[in-house]
């Protein structure tokens, strides 16, 4: 319980916190930004520079940047809509933490001293990822290309002539 | 080759942390590290903004800021005092607190990515073993700031610019990073300090900078092109379209938050250009054996100001694409090449060394970038330029506006005019 910890800390849960709490879609996206980027810091704070750095590149980056185009591509949000949830959401939030708070105070492993620290370097993930696993990730890199091009197919107006490039 | 004047920087440090008691010193140290990197760099703003005005001055034919001290050299100063007591003006429908946070944002992250430069010998301010990675990481959250800035505003053409800019920056940071990993991929390492100690030996006289390969030379044009783009410099500066949409994402903002922008604008161009030293120009390393005396910092400023004044010439030169150009270059030409760069960085590393591999490496980029070049040139079918109030064929006698000013009036007299 450092300094440190406690602040990135807060930062994450203040934030998560306050994308539930606000009203405004494109706040509450702000908002859950600046929690990621507690939880990315606190990644970095525990020496995972990868997962921390990947988690900074991949949802501040690219989720909320995607995010908020999204929202300002499709506006005008019901605002009754957001009476419904006002039981269920935290009944569900609050079983859900129930469950995981049961489920890691019965785990055996907590219990166990700690492991050395595990020294997971960019260049052993890179060592694994290009020889024990070059399979699944060569097969998760031709899904996601196959993603890619499906979403440009998609995309594309089909009543619009191909060869004809616009003046 | 530790040269006292070379460790000048680390050794006062050192000095002055021997001063500094114990439990203090961590903070201490960091103070004293990140202080230098604050003061710098900011100075080198003011001096790059005096220098881009003279440089466009001298481009366009003009002089320049020529009012302020001798030769204008305090310009940057009456700037600076000018922009901090201008008033500072919200709009009245905006977003206050996301408005007033975005000019922060944007000056923060634009420092963040000085931590893993190697500025020279020794002083690096973080030797992260992903350095490279933390360096783009960073950079996007740049992106999230121009958003910020272009939706608090409550303007059309804020919003517009911020679209456009975060377009332009998405598309373009694919090849910025595609091309360093071309580096990442002959070097072995992510860490920055390694990049460079690895390029800082020497064949000769002459240094190991990936600059001097075939696939370091393309790299490092895609790398300075996607810079340029990421940066929002002229020829890419559609998100600030002065005659399209006034100043983009910023038009709403005046006084120090303004300036805010326009730091955070060239911190990133200097973090982005010091990246580009680090990785193919040797970072801190002396171009030439015999010249190593002189201290490694003043080689990265050196090599730093030659890439602005590259920037500067660029801006002065080129006029400004089209939005669709600007797509079209960074998806179909820029990209491919990036990729193209990687391949050929693998057949580098497995081939000799010797003229046999120069020779193949050159000959797989020349050939695939003149066909690539050559068939997207047919595809876009590129014709004369028609005008739809110029009469055709345009005579090329006497003054075409002198004519058209004399011929109107008479316009509708019985014989035709000749234009």
């Amino acid at each position: 319980m450092t300094p440190a910890f406690l602040i990135l800390a807060a930062i994450a849960v203040a934030g998560t916190a306050a994308a539930m709490a606000l009203r405004n879609p494109i706040h509450c996206i702000l908002a859950l930004t600046a929690g990621l980027t507690g939880i990315a810091a606190l990644y970095l704070q525990l020496g995972a520079q990868f997962a921390g750095l990947t988690q900074l590149m991949v949802y501040v980056g690219a989720v909320a940047i995607l995010a908020v185009f999204a929202i300002m591509m499709t506006h005008r949000p019901s605002s009754t809509q957001r009476e419904t949830y006002s039981l269920t959401g935290p009944a569900i939030a609050a079983a859900l933490f129930a469950v995981l708070a049961w489920a890691i105070c019965h785990t055996t492993t907590s219990a166990q001293p700690l492991p050395p620290e595990p020294s997971a370097t960019v260049q052993q993930i890179g060592d694994a990822l290009m020889h024990h696993f070059v399979l699944p990730l060569e097969i998760i890199g031709l899904l996601l290309t196959a993603a890619l091009i499906g979403a440009v197919v998609i995309a594309m107006d089909p009543t619009k002539d191909q060869s004809k490039e616009p003046q | 080759m530790t040269l006292p004047l070379d460790q000048l920087f680390v050794l006062t440090k050192q000095h002055l942390l021997a001063h500094i008691p114990t439990p203090a010193q961590p903070i201490a140290s960091a103070i004293l590290s990140v202080t230098p990197i604050l003061i710098a760099f900011p100075l080198l703003f003011a001096i790059t903004t005096l220098l881009e005005r003279k440089g466009l001055g001298r481009i366009q034919n003009r002089y320049g800021p020529n009012r302020t001290g001798p030769l204008g050299l305090w310009q940057p100063i009456a700037d600076g005092i000018k922009s901090l007591t201008k008033e500072d003006i919200v709009p009245h429908t905006a977003d206050h607190a996301v408005h007033l946070l975005a000019p922060i944002l944007i000056a923060a992250a634009s420092f963040l990515g000085y931590a893993v430069l190697p500025i020279g010998r020794n002083m690096t301010l973080l030797n992260l073993n992903a350095g490279v990675l933390y360096f783009f990481a960073v950079g996007s959250l740049v992106e999230l700031a121009v958003f910020m800035a272009g939706w608090s505003s409550r303007s059309k053409y804020s919003l517009l610019g911020a679209m456009r800019a975060i377009a332009q920056m998405i598309s373009y940071e694919v090849p910025l990073v595609l091309a360093s990993v071309s580096v990442i991929m002959q070097s072995g390492s992510l860490s920055t300090v390694s990049i460079v100690e690895q390029q800082a030996t020497y064949t000769g006289i002459f240094p190991h900078w990936n600059i001097f390969t075939p696939w370091g030379i393309l790299g490092f044009a895609l790398f300075m092109v996607a810079a340029c783009a990421e940066s929002n410099r002229s020829p890419f500066d559609l998100p600030e379209g002065e005659s399209e949409i006034i100043a983009g994402y910023y038009i709403e903002y005046s006084g120090f938050k303004f300036a805010l922008f326009f730091l955070g604008e060239y911190l990133g161009m200097f973090a982005t250009s010091g990246m580009a030293i680090t990785l193919f120009l040797g970072g801190w390393s002396a171009p030439l054996s015999f010249l190593t005396f002189i201290p490694s910092y003043l080689w990265f400023f050196l090599k730093l100001l030659v890439l602005i004044a590259g920037f500067i010439w660029v801006r002065g030169t080129l006029p400004r694409l089209r939005m669709d150009q600007l797509m079209s270059l960074a998806w179909q030409f820029i990209l491919p090449l990036a990729i193209l760069n990687i391949f050929v960085v693998g057949v580098w590393r497995f081939l000799p060394s010797g003229i046999l591999r120069w020779l193949i490496c050159t000959i797989l980029i020349i050939i695939p970038f003149t066909f690539l070049s050559r068939t997207l040139k047919k595809i876009k079918k590129f014709q004369t330029r028609t005008y739809a109030f110029v009469e055709y064929p345009i005579t090329s006698t006497a003054s075409p506006l002198c004519n058209t000013v004399l011929t109107a009036p008479i316009a509708n007299s019985p014989e035709p005019q000749q234009p």
